[in-house]
């Protein structure tokens, strides 16, 4: 494609302009203090007149130029013939697309043969057109740059601000995802709240939504059995795991372990944080779940599932211990250590000091980062795809098949699926609210650690 | 009157490969202040932490020779370094009250030693301590107050009643005085006077104002030994030791 390489040509010009506008500064520079800025500014400013305003052209024209050759295409005599049905044309023009570009293609549409010389003719010259136009752009670019090179010139000034807006990009890129992201969510989540009420969605506690029985759509939309399964799992099982060994784990390491003991003990629990969740996953649906499967069934328990609850919370409790560890870890470490000098010059001993000093003063940063822990676990999706089941129970008992809001997400988008269905458009609500929620965790226990910091400053 | 509280026998400390102390022998005797003064590094705090084996909880810390503690050693094995800090209580550089209310600072040591068994008992416990402190008539009606809402100097008379409340019968202070202001540290310094009847009271001081105004014997450390040991008015008025004159009077330090 000419486009790609006039691309190409640009950046070769670029560079070629950087060597001339720095050769055309050097001779300039006729000693210390001669120039405002040193030759390979020029050559930078020269480089940016080059680049940027080319870019934003290639980019512009790539943009429009579809639908000029889209146009050309119309108004060819070849096109005359073509069926005006919309579906059908618009699968014969994209049959042509890809004849054009690949004349090993098949198609289905022997009315697409005749779009193939229009469409290629059109792409020819729109690209042409286009190059040139680039290219006059970036030496017409260039040409301004070149003049500017003076001694008094402030080109450093001008590469300092394109080095501040490029950083200012970047920065902005992963906000702006964000917001897409968000906006994206609301929107869809808005469509699906056209057919299901909102109320009947965060109240309900019948969740079908392949079913297309029963007179009202808002009784198969009921998500409480999903948020409870989420709870349930990822708050309540997994929390009653992490806690503990975090937390003990974290006093171990801070306050007993030698230095030889923690330099090794450390990296062995970071290596948990690094396992993908994939692993935990099947070591949950293949390990654990049959171990409580046939605990349950010892237990008298009739049929007991090979997906529950407690698999899934177990095993995303163990991921998670890293997690609340590091967390508890920088809590316990920032109590300064007159607190626990001033415990100990007092008589107390080393775990009456931690008991009754160390852990209530290091309390919100714990607090924090179980927070941050539980906001982990309910969004987490491979663990309870694969361990915690389909079955949309409303039950306490951990030994049962639970599901959750991801798994839900997982079920709805993934296979064939009709786009603008309510069955579909849930995954986008039950987004939504997985994503306020964790929201909210994370401000909450970013706050605490904040306060939690200053207090100790 | 005067016996001997604490006797400190050619002690030598360690951290790691660094002798931090040299052969120090020291007499400490009860119902006096004695201060330790010398310029920064010369090891007087680090000599005041083996008096209760804080520096146990320093990794590496080593310490030879021997200290009584009314003549009994206080390295030995058999004594339990818990035990020992309930009897030589300690005040440090910068008040640390705990995170927990004035009350319960106080009740914290008690409680951990199981004195004071009923709720009246501990009320009376940490009344008198405070009140010997002289924070009492300042906090009385606000005793559930965090500790660490008081003011600096507050708060450093809130961990020596914090101390008193055990009923030490040594406090050791670290330069109790070098984060307050001065109205503080004159508050501070009138209640170490008061003390020193019920207490043997060590203290680390970096002003050497702070030691003659408060204390009746001084030790001068350099460099980790003990250089100059005696009544504090000769220490000040007539040293014998040319590097204790080059330093009271300013020459380093």
């Amino acid at each position: 494609m000419i486009l790609t390489g006039v691309l190409l040509a640009v950046f070769g010009l670029g560079l070629v302009g950087w060597f001339a506008a720095r050769g055309r500064a050097r001779l300039l520079y006729t000693g210390r203090g001669s120039m405002h800025s040193m030759p390979a500014y020029h050559g930078w400013h020269m480089a940016l007149w080059i680049l940027v305003p080319a870019l934003l052209a290639w980019g512009v024209w790539s943009a429009i130029m579809p639908g000029l050759v889209e146009g050309a295409v119309f108004a060819d005599p070849a096109a005359a013939s073509l069926p005006t049905d919309p579906m059908t044309l618009g699968a014969i023009v994209s049959e042509a697309h890809n004849l054009a570009s690949d004349p090993s293609a098949t198609a289905f549409n022997p009315e697409a043969r005749v779009l193939v010389e229009p469409i290629r003719a059109a792409q020819a010259r729109f690209g042409l057109i286009g190059a040139l136009l680039v290219m006059v752009v970036a030496i017409a670019g260039g040409g301004y740059g070149f003049t500017r090179i003076r001694a008094d010139f402030r080109a450093r000034t001008q590469v300092e601000r394109a080095v501040m807006a490029l950083l200012l990009a970047a920065s902005l890129m992963a906000v702006l995802t964000t917001f897409g992201i968000v906006g994206s969510l609301v929107f869809e989540a808005g469509l699906f709240f056209k057919d299901v009420s909102p109320i009947a969605f965060l109240t309900g506690t019948h969740w079908s939504p392949a079913s297309t029985m029963g007179a009202n759509i808002n009784d198969n939309f009921g998500a409480v059995p999903l948020f409870w399964g989420t709870i349930y799992i990822g708050a309540i099982i997994a929390m009653i795991v992490a806690i503990p060994l975090g937390l003990m784990s974290a006093v171990y390491l801070t306050q007993y372990a030698s230095g030889a003991m923690r330099k090794w003990l450390k990296p062995m629990l970071e290596i948990l944080a690094g396992i993908p969740t994939v692993v935990y996953g099947y070591f949950a649906a293949l390990t654990v779940a049959p171990m409580i499967r046939d605990f349950a069934a010892s237990m008298g328990m009739q049929n007991p599932s090979t997906e529950s609850a407690l698999a899934a919370g177990l095993v995303m409790g163990v991921m998670i211990i890293p997690f609340v560890s590091s967390m508890a870890d920088d809590a316990l470490a920032a109590v300064p250590r007159a607190m626990s000098d001033g415990s100990l010059a007092l008589g107390s001993t080393k775990s009456e000091t931690i008991k009754k000093v160390l852990l209530p003063a290091a309390l919100p940063g714990i607090v924090a980062g179980v927070m941050l822990a539980i906001s982990r676990a309910i969004g987490e999706t491979m663990i309870v795809v694969m361990a915690a089941g389909a079955a949309a129970n409303l039950s306490a008992n951990p030994l049962a098949s639970m599901t959750t809001v991801t798994y839900q997400i997982v079920q709805m988008l993934t296979g064939d699926q009709e786009f603008n269905s309510p069955k579909t458009l849930s995954a986008f609500a039950l987004g939504l609210v997985l994503f306020v929620v964790t929201l909210i965790l994370n401000i909450v226990a970013l706050r605490v650690v904040k306060r939690f910091r200053e207090a100790y400053e | 009157m005067t016996d001997t509280k604490l006797t400190a026998r050619n002690v030598d400390v360690f951290y790691g490969q660094k002798k931090a102390i040299n052969d120090v022998s020291i007499d400490i005797d009860n119902g006096i202040v004695t201060a330790f003064i010398g310029p920064s590094g010369c090891g007087k705090s680090t000599f005041l932490r083996t008096l209760n084996r804080m520096n146990d909880t320093i990794a590496g810390a080593r310490v030879d020779g021997e200290i009584l503690l009314d003549g009994e050693n206080i390295y030995a094995a058999s004594m339990d370094p818990v035990a020992l800090r309930a009897r030589v209580g300690m005040v440090f550089q910068k008040p640390n009250p705990f995170p927990k209310s004035i009350f319960e600072n106080v009740a914290y040591g008690p409680r951990i030693h199981g004195l004071g068994s009923s709720k009246a008992d501990m009320e009376q416990i940490v009344e008198r301590a405070l009140t010997k402190a002289g924070l009492w008539e300042e906090v009385k009606d606000r005793l559930t107050d965090a500790g660490t809402a008081l003011s600096g100097g507050q708060q450093q008379r809130l961990c020596i009643a914090r101390a008193i409340a055990v009923s030490p019968e040594v406090i050791l202070m670290d330069e109790p005085c070098s984060a307050l202001d001065p109205i503080a540290t004159a508050r501070i310094e009138e209640l170490i006077d008061e003390l020193k009847e019920s207490f043997a009271i060590v203290i680390v001081t970096h002003s050497m104002q702070q030691a003659a105004r408060v204390s009746q014997r001084t030790a001068f450390f350099h460099l980790g030994s003990l250089v100059e040991y005696g009544e504090t008015d000769q220490i000040f008025t007539n040293p014998r030791e040319v590097r204790t004159k080059d330093y009271i009077t300013g020459r380093y330090g």
